[in-house]
């Protein structure tokens, strides 16, 4: 498998995504300035965290605008992997590839701390890798956290089992709890906790393996694709 | 001050506008007299304001700051550079430095903390070294009145909304509450690099004909003389001075920091210097780097990529606009540079070039505007010995401990830990992002913060520290406590204490009692360095720190590094399971002068401080870092503010483990604050071996527990409080104090 990661201004956790891919679970992963504009190269997309453009105007608001992000748009479009972490959430968002927005937590206040979720949907192909209802701890890292959608798009959201993961503790005051959901169609996913953080025993956990390794794990299996 | 830009030098002589300036009739007689042998235009005085500022040429605290110990064959740069760097063996080296922004902060507290920490960055990529690390050392008012609260939560939010968005986790840090700071609260910031040492950096422009390379953010009207700004004392007729303050970018910051370290790793070759325009912005980066190389150097104006309109050379000069850096670039591949500013959407410019000699010229509208010897700006402001005078206060002192009596213990240590300074801080670290560059072992909350060095087996362990309470009562001994304390939570997390930089926030050193302080709190502080082998490479002085007369307490701000050998040694403050084995390293005394039981009970912080012993610290030290080395420890914790009884319930708190415990000392000593102690659970394993190691140098205490009850039996009395309980109050009471919403 072989993984773009766009790196947007602003972007900073492009790295520690790149280092937790290569160094911890060998996959192959290139880090691409705005400026790409075909990705067809690659078997999935992941957008970082960060504050791409500053945040400036919006979280994402900017970065929705990029010649890659179009690449992006494209390859969602032919039913490949795309995730947004974090920033990468609210690029997505942004950019109307997964429906809802992202607004500032209801603290007010940026929150950094490791959050307690349960995978809601596990039959996704970024999550066979965890139990049905399993508990995982990630951390999350961020001012504009809070997931919101009005009622008819929560309620189509967990009709169609859209939900992966939600919150035990509502962090943020996300609407139905919501830390990560995928489109319709299955294939692209934003999740505002950080995966990549949670590869080291060292640095925490290890509960965020389970995202990349069902993402590997689906790419040899192309049935899985919804 | 835009309409004294038109005074003529005669003007300006007759009228003394210098005087606002910041510089004093002898200074300007000076420069007329001896430097220049001539009357200086507006903006050479300008140039020489900035530039003989304290912030810039540390003019009242150059004869302390020579008292420091800055040896040690660890020390690749000392204070001088932008910061220092010590060798951590494998051919890399830490960089570290701290940086006051007290004045801005109090006028402007969201900008004020964030351009402190942007500059303090700046200050390390400068060096050529990857920032890795912020802490940031922060002093308030009681959080009881709304503009203490207003100003606490925008210094965090500052601190967070810069640090955060430039990706740099904050991992550490201090905070304490006295009424002394509360209308000149302290925001210290330190940052910390990794450095390849072929990497290295200096800030010189050497090479007649070189060019040198404006890059970053546009030149504004911000901040414009903010050098001499926050060398002057405040007063509340001044606190709206606030086009002072500058306006911090991080998402800029962040395009510049890895511009700056692209062209630093991939165009070594053709990169002669480059220096961060800090205080005193383009003057002091651009004179410093001719003076220290031997150079001269000559700027057009006219090219210097400018924000606003019309602006004059003297604001040109010295505005200090974030974000900007200045390069010298081997003459004929300026393009080169250029290239890589531009893919960060940069500005990048040549302003100017080395020449020969050592005149400072510039040019502006084919104007010269000055014309002066580059030293004279850099090197030669003049040097003051100032008159020390030891305060009336410290021979005012009772000598006799205070002696509090307690008639319900759980009620005061609960009580105890509700006291801002003790509380836990969680609800504001929480808002800066720790985890960002995925090296943090330990986060915020533990003695120390720890990050890993990717491919190495190698951490490094960082914290700062002073307790200016015991600065106040004995400023040479607090010194040495400061150090000490900072060298403690280093060794307990496993660390080698390496070196330290330090923020020197005192009063006005013209007045004798202030100087006396800073005087004896610098003898302190090197003594404490040299007895533990931890050097001062670098560091920055904030005097004046007075409002309305009043000065703050002494509070010379410590930030110690240390090198964790190998990953197993790294050790947390947390007990880790029931049935451990409970020590205090270190002896136990009645000493309560400056503690927090005084100020709790007594609503003040007097009498002769407590005896401390360096020999005994270093001693301390040296057996705990052994027998963690020895893979013998679970957990240490330093001993601090509010002694012993509060270090064991923060170490209880981490994973809600209790502790059964029995001791000789009377109640009262667990509040004592008795230097050089850590408490430390050991696992039943290596009980034996950590006491044949220890010998006498500390006591069992008892066992840890699967209850939820902190149990004490003492001398006198038996205390107990649920771990839970203490916890809820220990964790609720500032976010209780700052109102803020879950």
């Amino acid at each position: 498998m072989k993984v773009a990661i766009p790196v947007f201004p602003g972007s900073n956790c492009d790295e520690d995504l790149y280092h937790a891919l290569w160094d911890i679970l060998q996959i192959t992963a290139d880090l691409l300035p705005v400026t790409v504009t075909n990705l067809s190269q690659y078997d999935a997309v992941i957008l970082p965290g960060g504050f791409s453009y500053g945040d400036y105007l919006r979280s994402g608001a900017i970065a929705r605008f990029t010649p890659i992000m179009a690449a992006v748009k494209d390859f969602a479009s032919t039913g490949k992997p795309v995730v947004g972490i974090c920033n990468g959430f609210q690029i997505l968002t942004e950019a109307g590839l997964l429906p809802g927005a992202l607004r500032a937590n209801q603290s007010s206040r940026f929150i950094c701390q490791n959050s307690e979720l349960q995978v809601t949907n596990n039959q996704t192909i970024f999550s066979t890798a965890y139990q049905p209802q399993e508990h995982i701890k990630l951390p999350i890292a961020h001012g504009e956290g809070n997931y919101y959608c009005d009622l008819t798009t929560l309620a189509e959201l967990r009709a169609q089992k859209q939900i992966v993961f939600e919150y035990v503790d509502n962090p943020n005051g996300s609407v139905g709890n919501i830390a990560g959901i995928v489109n319709r169609r299955g294939n692209v996913l934003g999740m505002m906790p950080h995966p990549e953080r949670a590869v080291e025993v060292l640095l925490g956990g290890t509960d965020g393996l389970g995202v990349f390794t069902s993402l590997l794990a689906n790419n040899q299996r192309e049935d899985v694709h919804a | 001050m835009l309409k004294n830009t038109q005074l003529t030098p005669e003007a300006l002589r007759d009228t003394q506008a210098y005087r606002e300036l910041g510089l004093s009739a002898d200074e300007y007689h000076l420069i007329t007299d001896q430097v220049l042998k001539r009357l200086p235009n507006y903006t050479e005085i300008g140039l020489f304001s900035g530039m003989w500022s304290e912030h810039c040429s540390y003019k009242n605290s150059k004869p302390v700051l020579k008292k420091f110990w800055t040896e040690g064959e660890q020390v690749l740069a000392g204070p001088g550079e932008g910061a220092g760097i010590i060798d951590i063996g494998d051919g890399q080296a830490v960089v570290f430095k701290a940086e006051s922004h007290n004045h801005p902060s109090a006028v402007e507290p969201y900008e004020g903390a964030a351009t402190g920490v942007g500059g303090i960055i700046r200050d390390i990529f400068s060096m050529g070294a990857k920032p890795v690390a912020l802490l940031d050392s922060l002093r308030f008012g009681e959080p009881q009145d709304t503009q203490t609260t207003y100003l606490i939560s925008q210094v965090v939010a500052g601190i967070g909304g810069y640090g955060n968005c430039i990706g740099i986790p904050t991992i550490g840090g201090d905070m304490a509450f006295d009424a002394c700071y509360q209308k000149n609260p302290l925001v210290n910031a330190m940052c910390v690099g990794l450095l390849e040492h072929q990497d290295m950096q200096k800030g010189q422009a050497t090479g007649v004909g070189n060019a040198i390379i404006y890059v970053g953010a546009k030149t504004g009207r911000d901040g414009i003389n903010g050098a001499s700004f926050a060398s002057a004392e405040f007063n509340d007729a001044k606190a709206t001075q606030r086009s002072a303050v500058q306006v911090g970018d991080p998402f800029m910051e962040k395009l510049l920091m890895d511009a700056c370290l692209e062209v630093i790793h991939d165009h070594r070759d053709i990169l002669v210097g480059i220096q961060d325009m800090g205080a005193a912005g383009l003057v002091s980066s651009s004179a410093e780097m001719a003076s220290k190389a031997g150079s001269g150097m000559k700027l057009n104006l006219d090219l210097v990529p400018q924000r606003e309109k019309e602006m004059t050379a003297f604001e040109l000069m010295l505005s200090e606009s974030q974000e900007r850096m200045l390069l010298c670039v081997k003459d004929g591949a300026e393009k080169e540079v250029h290239a890589v500013f531009k893919k960060y959407g940069l500005d990048s410019v040549v302003i100017g070039e080395v020449t020969p000699g050592h005149q400072y010229q510039l040019f502006h509208h084919g104007v010269l505007e000055a014309d002066v010897p580059v030293d004279a700006l850099a090197t030669q402001a003049p040097v003051y010995q100032r008159e020390a005078r030891r305060p009336q206060r410290l021979d005012e002192q009772v000598q006799t401990q205070f002696e509090p009596e307690l008639a319900n213990v759980s009620a005061t240590l609960k009580q105890l830990l509700q006291q801002p300074t003790i509380a836990s801080k969680r609800s504001l670290f929480e808002t800066y992002d720790s985890q960002v560059q995925t090296n943090t072992v330990v986060q915020p909350g533990s003695d120390a913060g720890v990050i890993r060095i990717r491919q190495t087996d190698k951490a490094l362990a960082m914290t700062t520290d002073v307790n200016g309470r015991y600065l106040y009562l004995n400023p040479r001994m607090g010194g040495e406590m400061a150090v000490a304390e900072a060298a403690r939570n280093i060794v307990a997390s496993g660390g080698q204490p390496l070196g330290i930089t330090d923020c020197l926030n005192f009063g006005n050193p013209e007045k004798p009692e202030q100087f006396y302080d800073l005087d004896e709190a610098a003898q302190g502080i090197s003594r404490a360095c040299q007895r533990l082998n931890t050097p001062v490479i670098s560091g920055n002085v904030s005097l004046n720190n007075e409002s309305n007369g009043e000065a703050i307490y002494p509070t010379p701000m410590i930030g110690m590094v240390g090198l964790i050998k190998h990953l197993r040694d790294v050790t947390t403050q947390d007990f880790k399971q029931a049935s451990d084995a409970v020590y205090v390293l270190g002896t136990t005394a009645a000493d309560f002068n400056g503690s927090e039981l005084q100020k709790m009970l007594t609503g003040q912080v007097s009498g002769e401080l407590f005896d401390f012993d360096l020999t005994a610290e270093a001693e301390n030290q040296r057996i705990l870092l052994q027998a963690i080395q020895a893979g013998l420890v679970a957990s240490a914790h330093d001993v601090s503010e509010g002694g012993l009884i509060t270090t064991i319930a923060e170490s209880c708190f981490g994973r809600g483990i209790g502790v059964n415990l029995t001791s000789q000392l009377p109640a009262v000593q667990f509040f004592a604050e008795t230097q050089s102690r850590f408490v430390v659970s050991v696992s039943m394993a290596n009980k034996d071996a950590f006491e044949a190691l220890i010998k006498n140098q500390g006591t069992y205490l008892g066992m840890t527990t699967a209850t939820d009850q902190i149990w004490v039996q003492t001398a006198d009395q038996f205390f107990d409080v649920p771990v839970s309980e203490a916890k809820e109050l220990w964790e609720g009471a500032l976010p209780c104090l700052l109102k803020q919403r879950a």
